[in-house]
């Protein structure tokens, strides 16, 4: 079909060693990769804190309530408003009861944006405690600092 | 051969374009049972809390510290009163353990400046390791809307 050029063959670059680089790459993304984004939402922008290094484990049965810089709740990704946030405990309560736990057996992770009202976040968790939960995680981001 | 490598790429190419980079974050935990009951006879009897107040100034930001009742300069001071009233001894039995900080934050205070309190309380970073300070925070309940 087309016309070979003569000098094709000197100029034969062996693929080997960039296919192996680019598998190197696909490994090492395949295992940064992190697909819970959502309970780490970019509207809310955490606090720094130099003694809140992260911790070994995961915590054990978490609910992650998220809290923007203007008062609106996230949960589970989603926008919902402060009156609506009972009902979705309601029903995470409801599950833990399924599985045989106390709502105070389970923690809830408060990520509050470092610039949102300290009463509103006191109101959360105040809703959060009526309906019986007890462990409170605040979380910050771990200022490397100094 | 060219559509492996072709694969390969759209596969790196979704790999990079998916990874979020996110910042480590710790928690503070804090335990906060709904109702007087929860904590211990002991407590009580044997050590009064610590009061912390944080007042706000209409913009949200931090205006004054005051600890049980008298002004601090900012939150280096506090911490520097805290270890004084407590003492050096730290672990189980100690006054450290023992001692409970309540905050009473003004409603429209930002967020960030609660957290900047709670680490100056829970401890200091000393050559990479954290030293703790006070175990057990609580605040005073949300006094109505901002």
């Amino acid at each position: 079909m087309a016309k070979r050029s003569s000098e094709a063959s000197s100029t034969d670059i062996d693929m080997t060693p960039m296919i192996d680089m680019t598998f190197q790459l696909i490994t090492f993304f395949m295992f940064v990769m992190n697909f819970s984004e959502a309970e780490q939402d970019d509207r809310v922008q955490l606090p720094m804190s130099q003694l809140a290094k992260p911790i070994d484990g995961p915590v054990e049965k978490p609910i992650t309530l998220q809290l923007t810089s203007d008062g609106s709740v996230i949960y589970a990704g989603e926008m919902v408003g402060l009156r609506d946030v009972g009902g979705y405990l309601d029903r995470e309560k409801s599950v833990l009861m399924e599985a045989g736990k106390e709502p105070k057996a389970a923690t809830v992770i408060v990520r509050a944006d470092g610039r949102a009202k300290t009463g509103e976040v006191q109101e959360v968790i105040k809703i959060c405690q009526e309906k019986g939960f007890e462990k409170f995680a605040l979380r910050a981001q771990y200022d490397e600092g100094r | 051969m060219t559509p492996m490598i072709d694969v390969v790429f759209q596969l790196i190419s979704f790999f990079m374009f998916s990874l979020k980079v996110v910042s480590p974050e710790g928690d503070f935990d804090i335990r906060m049972p709904l109702g007087k009951s929860a904590s211990t006879v002991v407590d009580d009897q044997q050590v009064p809390p610590v009061r912390v107040k944080l007042s706000a100034s209409p913009d949200g930001g931090l205006a004054g510290i005051t600890m049980n009742g008298n002004p601090v300069a900012d939150f280096n001071e506090l911490q520097k009163k805290l270890v004084s009233l407590v003492g050096n001894a730290r672990g189980p039995d100690s006054l450290a353990d023992k001692t409970e900080v309540e905050f009473d934050c003004d409603y429209a205070l930002k967020y960030a400046n609660v957290v900047r309190a709670i680490t100056a309380v829970s401890g200091t970073v000393q050559d990479g390791q954290i030293v703790e300070l006070i175990k057990k925070i609580k605040f005073t309940p949300p006094k109505g809307g901002g």
